[in-house]
């Protein structure tokens, strides 16, 4: 009896120490919820959602702040992948955020623009090069397409231009087999 | 001696079809009015244009200088003048534009001086390096920069070296003609290649459909007297020429999912670029031509060694292009891309052109639901399981996909061939790779995204920071300077100037200016004219009285 005792106490202490130093030995650091959502927002950091960058967002959506249908540059299917990772209903994307637009680039009419800067301290990602006075440039691959920077422009030189498919990011499409009409013999045969 | 041949699973044995065009030798394809050279021909990165609008260039010129190492150069095929540097549609399934070099030939083809390179004495970097600057880059199909692939790697040896001359592909015989008609010179690249490898022994294998080209080959081989080189037939089987199943058959080696066959000791090569490699160091060309088939609907099928930049349309009309061609295809009818565009360019990769007709492909039967019976598992030469990897394409199930090793599928068609619902699979596993590729390139354009936000982010708090611990700082130190300041500028601003520093500090430079300005005086006022004095003075004297006008409003402000 007692060495039932003795050994059901050890076994759990053994287990409780185990466990606790597992607690400690293999902390989470940060939310790893919020990571996951960050991870499926597409990083435009545009602020359309209301939260100023994706990372709030996805803090946000974690603590059942804002809703999952808010971010437009992620699109439908972004939705998607927010519902199918929190177990949500899928829900279509609220058109008080804005709406789904093709990916475009800001690009900077060189010959208009006068060097305010405003539009580096609006650029949520560092994508614009220029100084005081100086013409500023949009490094196109870094662009996020936020269109942040558009209205403090003083000058209106920034234009948000389409992305155009290149030999290199062309995607081979979905194979579709196109169902031809036959002529209309069928009913002519049965007329007979 | 290799005394036993080993086999792959699957492939198929279509119709070689390549009678045709192997009937006459290799035509030397006369200049096109325009060549168009695509300054991307490769893998990695895109050549610089080395060249401007108007510039005149000599035959053999670089154009495109290497982007990287991984990167190949762009040289000109012949003199004449760049009339343009601009996008022009490619050879590609999208028929979309790229940046090409337009040049128009002077028609005197004077080639540049060459430098004679002594590649006898010259160390394995250095002949990399050369073989870059020369534009060579794999014949045989997937235009992959050569000079890396000559590297024998840490080991610092390698077991074999195939040379592959199997061209198992329906009507495609390039390779098969230059081998029957440069067979020595393939034999000595190879034998370059196997100096820079430190390989072991060479193997050149082609497939028993080739006999001329077979006793070509070796006949060269008897001549250069080497004992490690060895020409070997193996069977005609679609797609033997495959560089994994080709090692497969001739070394047994099956390479697994992960890994290259150099890890194994093999290196493979085309047979064409074993001749460029010739060339290149022999005689200093850089790649400039190639042969290229054209097959199927035309006329006079037949090989041309042409120019690289030559229209495809120029090609065609000296085959005799036939009214009925519904399509055309770069490559053979197994693995070839659609061209949208016959005026796209032949470039590096171009080994046949192939015209269509209803009549010679019939044309794609309707697609009927998979029926589960297995027979693309049984043909697939790479292992894989195509029907796993069709429903997961299909269902955009890109990660299964990617599970059931989406990317080991060489998309060779042999599944499509067998496939008895008409199942067009391997159009579905490049839809799935493509999306794949495009997902990861979206993916980390996100990431970065989201670095340079972060890091911005951490900046401004940095500045936050730094601006009001140097305020702190200056606050604290105020007191004991602000006394010895000198003078206030005026006795109703000195107040708040000691409330607010930056306020003062206006108003100082305000003072300072004002005193500037009293300062100033004319200084060409010599030998003026009775009239200009007049002006002066009445000058002065709008300028008192709009002071005393300034002075007496300045107190009831």
């Amino acid at each position: 009896m007692i060495t039932a005792l003795l050994v059901m106490a050890g076994l759990a202490l053994v287990l409780g120490a185990t466990l606790g130093a597992a607690s400690v030995l293999f902390k989470t650091q940060g939310d790893p919820l919020v990571d996951k959502i960050d991870a499926i927002l597409p990083q435009t950091q545009c602020g359309q959602c209301g939260y100023p960058g994706c990372k709030p967002y996805a803090t946000a959506i974690a603590g059942g702040d804002a809703d999952i249908n808010q971010c437009p540059p992620g699109g439908d299917e972004g939705v998607r992948k927010l519902a199918d990772l929190l177990g949500r209903e899928y829900k279509p994307l609220n058109a008080e955020h804005g709406v789904e637009k093709p990916k475009s680039v800001a690009v900077i009419d060189e010959a208009t623009c006068i060097g305010c800067t405003l539009c580096i301290q609006a650029c949520p990602v560092d994508a614009i090069v220029g100084a005081a006075k100086q013409m500023h440039t949009i490094v196109g691959d870094l662009c996020t397409g936020c269109e942040l920077c558009v209205p403090p422009c003083p000058a209106d030189c920034i234009d948000m231009v389409p992305v155009t498919e290149t030999v290199e990011s062309w995607k081979w499409r979905y194979p579709v087999f196109e169902l031809k009409v036959q002529p209309a013999t069928l009913p002519a045969k049965e007329a007979a | 001696m290799l005394n036993k041949l080993f086999s792959f699973n699957g492939g198929v044995k279509p119709d070689p079809n390549k009678s045709a065009s192997t009937r006459e030798p290799i035509a030397r394809l006369a200049l096109p009015p325009q060549l168009v050279i695509p300054l991307h021909q490769h893998i990695g990165g895109t050549p610089r244009p080395l060249v401007t609008v108007g510039s005149t260039v000599l035959g053999g010129q670089r154009i495109g200088a290497p982007d990287g190492n991984v990167s190949s150069a762009v040289h000109a095929p012949t003199s004449g003048r760049v009339v343009a540097i601009e996008p022009r549609p490619m050879p590609h399934a999208s028929g979309l534009s790229s940046p090409a070099v337009v040049i128009e030939p002077d028609g005197l083809d004077t080639a540049i001086e060459r430098e004679p390179f002594d590649w006898h004495a010259a160390a394995p970097g250095e002949i990399r390096d050369f073989l870059r600057d020369a534009g060579v880059v794999g014949l045989g199909g997937a235009v992959f920069p050569s000079h890396l692939k000559l590297n024998p790697g840490k080991s610092g040896h390698t077991d074999t070296l195939v040379i592959n001359g199997a061209e198992c592909e329906p009507f495609i015989t390039c390779d098969d003609m230059l081998m029957r008609t440069e067979p020595e010179n393939i034999l000595r690249g190879a034998l370059i290649m196997q100096r820079m490898l430190a390989a072991k022994q060479v193997l050149v294998a082609l497939e028993d459909n080739k006999p001329e080209a077979a006793t070509a080959l070796k006949a060269a081989a008897r001549a250069l007297g080497n004992a490690s080189l060895e020409v070997v037939v193996v069977p005609t089987r679609y797609p033997a020429g495959g560089a994994k199943q080709l090692i497969r058959v001739l070394t047994g080696i099956e390479v697994p999912h992960g890994s290259r066959s150099t890890d194994f000791g093999v290196q493979c090569f085309n047979v064409a670029t074993a001749l460029a490699v010739w060339r290149a160091l022999e005689h200093g060309e850089a790649l400039t031509r190639r042969i290229v088939t054209v097959a199927g609907n035309v006329e006079r099928p037949r090989n041309f060694d042409v120019a690289i930049g030559t229209p495809i349309s120029h090609l065609f009309a000296a085959a005799g292009l036939k009214p009925d061609t519904d399509k055309l295809i770069m490559g053979g009818p197994m693995m070839g891309i659609p061209l949208p565009n016959i005026d796209a360019p032949v470039v590096k990769a171009t080994n046949c052109l192939l015209a269509s007709s209803p009549t010679l492909f019939a044309p794609p039967e309707p697609e009927l639901p998979c029926i589960r019976c297995g027979e693309c598992a049984r043909a697939c030469p790479a292992d894989l399981q195509p029907f796993e990897l069709y429903w997961h394409s299909r269902a955009r199930n890109f990660g299964r996909a990617q599970e059931y090793k989406l990317f080991d599928c060489i998309e060779c068609g042999c599944c499509a061939y067998v496939c008895p619902s008409h199942i067009p699979l391997v159009d579905y596993y490049r839809y799935a790779k493509s999306e794949i590729w495009a997902r990861e390139r979206d993916k980390d354009a996100a990431d970065s995204a989201r670095e340079r936000f972060e890091f911005r982010n951490w900046r401004a708090d940095r500045e936050k920071e730094e601006k009001a611990a140097k305020l702190a700082a200056r606050n604290a130190a105020k007191p004991a300077v602000k006394p010895a300041d000198g003078p206030a500028p005026a006795a109703d601003v000195a107040p708040a100037a000691a409330e607010d520093p930056k306020k003062a500090l206006i108003e100082a430079a305000m003072a300072r200016a004002r005193a500037q300005k009293e300062a100033v005086a004319a200084k060409n006022t010599d030998a003026l004219t009775p009239a200009q004095k007049a002006q002066i003075d009445a000058a002065e004297e709008r300028r008192k009285r709009a002071s005393e006008l300034s002075g007496s409003d300045a107190p009831t402000e």
